[in-house]
């Protein structure tokens, strides 16, 4: 038990690289930051022009969602990352991540905002028409407020897997919680870093856990 | 353009890579089973354990996947592969990849059934009871095909977005799809490997993700 305690809770190993893993943590919040707004506007974006029904848009939109709902995050960024400097487009670290994070985001997103629009019986956007609103005027203040508030449930849970999505930044090399974890992993040669990196994600995602609990079975309830 | 073809679509590159990268695909693929039999069928094993409502082990396995919600795929594996060592536990690259993303699904199906074991109304139960039935030919005969019905949608999803996890095997070496390509690439000096392996992706995922969209569209689920 006492190597156990020395291994995997060593508080002299926390204390040394307690620090380092602030400054991961600092970026991952940083990370989470640029990508969740960027990632549900974009995600926005792709469902409003999806919802305007232009025959070769819609086509194009199609694809552009299930080719990056087909690629498993890490390829898209290690494509970019690794992929892009030979073009004469070198993004840092970053970037890079940042990027690959929301153009993955988007497309799960927008399946939802999509969903969440098409869930909207027609007669609202036609009586909103009818009575004398624009076409913009009836998506912003009519559709879109009832379309978002149906679809919270699964927003919210996009936005857990994407927060946690951004651990693959490590790869790339970028500090963020978990690549500043196995660096401190390298200098006090015990485990306790990394379980101090996994109690730091669940105390911070729990609570979102179990209102994505919550919410699931009432939306499932529901049908 | 000239740049495009020489730098990512360079035939000749990707056919000298192209035995290497077919022994990623197939490890890709045998991981990917691996983890969609295993955790899938834990997750309905563990349903089932729970639908006997037995307090403290209830509890025990509301934590644990709760848990397994709460931390990044990646997170799973690191801690599988460089911590267990430390508890004398060592398991390979390969099966530590299998091992973090099965328990990650079985924790997820778990809770996807037993939200379609709580929605089968209680009359379901009790004239199934009332008739003779025993509680476990119940659950089995009665509930679980109506639940596993209600499970079916979002079960695909959620396989779909774990099965894409092999790829994280690469952070710890497992020479899987993009493994395999990084490798290549770093020995050529040329990316088209990686654009290989993104279309190998491509070809296992691209019909999973039509077929969600049907079964979402068969089963009327929106979201």
């Amino acid at each position: 038990m006492d190597a156990f305690i020395d291994n995997f809770a060593n508080l002299d190993s926390l204390i040394e690289v307690w620090p380092l893993l602030l400054s991961g943590l600092e970026v991952t919040l940083l990370l989470c930051l640029v990508t969740v707004p960027a990632g549900v506007a974009l995600g926005l974006a792709v469902a409003v022009l999806h919802s305007l029904r232009i025959r070769y848009l819609t086509t194009l939109l199609i694809v552009y969602v299930d080719l990056l709902r087909s690629f498993p995050p890490l390829v898209l960024l290690i494509l970019i990352y690794y992929g892009l400097p030979f073009l004469g487009l070198e993004l840092s670290e970053l970037p890079a991540a940042a990027l690959a994070l929301v153009l993955n985001s988007s497309s799960y997103y927008g399946e939802i905002f999509r969903a969440g629009i098409e869930a909207i019986p027609k007669g609202q956007r036609e009586a909103a028409r009818s009575s004398g609103l624009s076409a913009l005027q009836a998506l912003v203040h009519v559709v879109l407020p009832q379309a978002v508030r149906a679809v919270v449930p699964p927003l919210t849970s996009n936005t857990l897997e994407l927060v946690k999505l951004t651990s693959i930044a490590s790869v790339v090399a970028l500090p963020e919680l978990l690549r500043t974890a196995r660096m401190a992993q390298d200098l006090v040669y015990n485990p306790t870093p990394l379980m101090a990196a996994a109690l730091i994600y669940f105390l911070l995602l729990w609570p979102l856990v179990r209102l994505i609990s919550k919410l699931d079975r009432r939306s499932m309830a529901m049908r | 353009m000239e740049q495009l073809g020489k730098y990512f679509f360079n035939l000749d590159v990707m056919w000298g890579a192209l035995p290497a990268m077919l022994e990623g695909f197939a490890l890709t693929l045998e991981i990917a089973v691996a983890v969609v039999l295993i955790g899938i069928t834990s997750g309905l094993l563990l349903a089932i354990v729970r639908a006997f409502q037995i307090r403290p082990l209830n509890w025990l396995l509301v934590f644990l996947v709760d848990l397994l919600r709460a931390l990044p795929q990646l997170v799973v594996i690191m801690i599988v592969y460089f911590a267990l060592p430390y508890a004398g536990i060592q398991l390979s690259s390969i099966v530590s990849t299998i091992v973090s993303l099965a328990a990650i699904l079985a924790a997820v199906s778990e809770e996807i059934f037993w939200a379609g074991i709580t929605i089968v109304p209680k009359g379901q139960w009790e004239a199934a009871r009332s008739t003779g039935l025993g509680f476990l030919t119940t659950l089995i005969h009665v509930v679980l095909p109506q639940a596993i019905r209600v499970a079916i949608p979002p079960l695909t999803n959620w396989t779909i977005a774990i099965t894409k996890g092999t790829a994280l095997g690469a952070a710890v070496a497992v020479p899987e799809i993009i493994g395999q390509a990084l490798s290549v690439q770093s020995i050529v000096a040329n990316p088209s490997p990686l654009t290989l392996g993104a279309l190998m992706y491509l070809v296992i995922f691209a019909p999973l993700v039509q077929l969600s969209r049907w079964i979402e569209r068969r089963y009327g689920w929106a979201v």
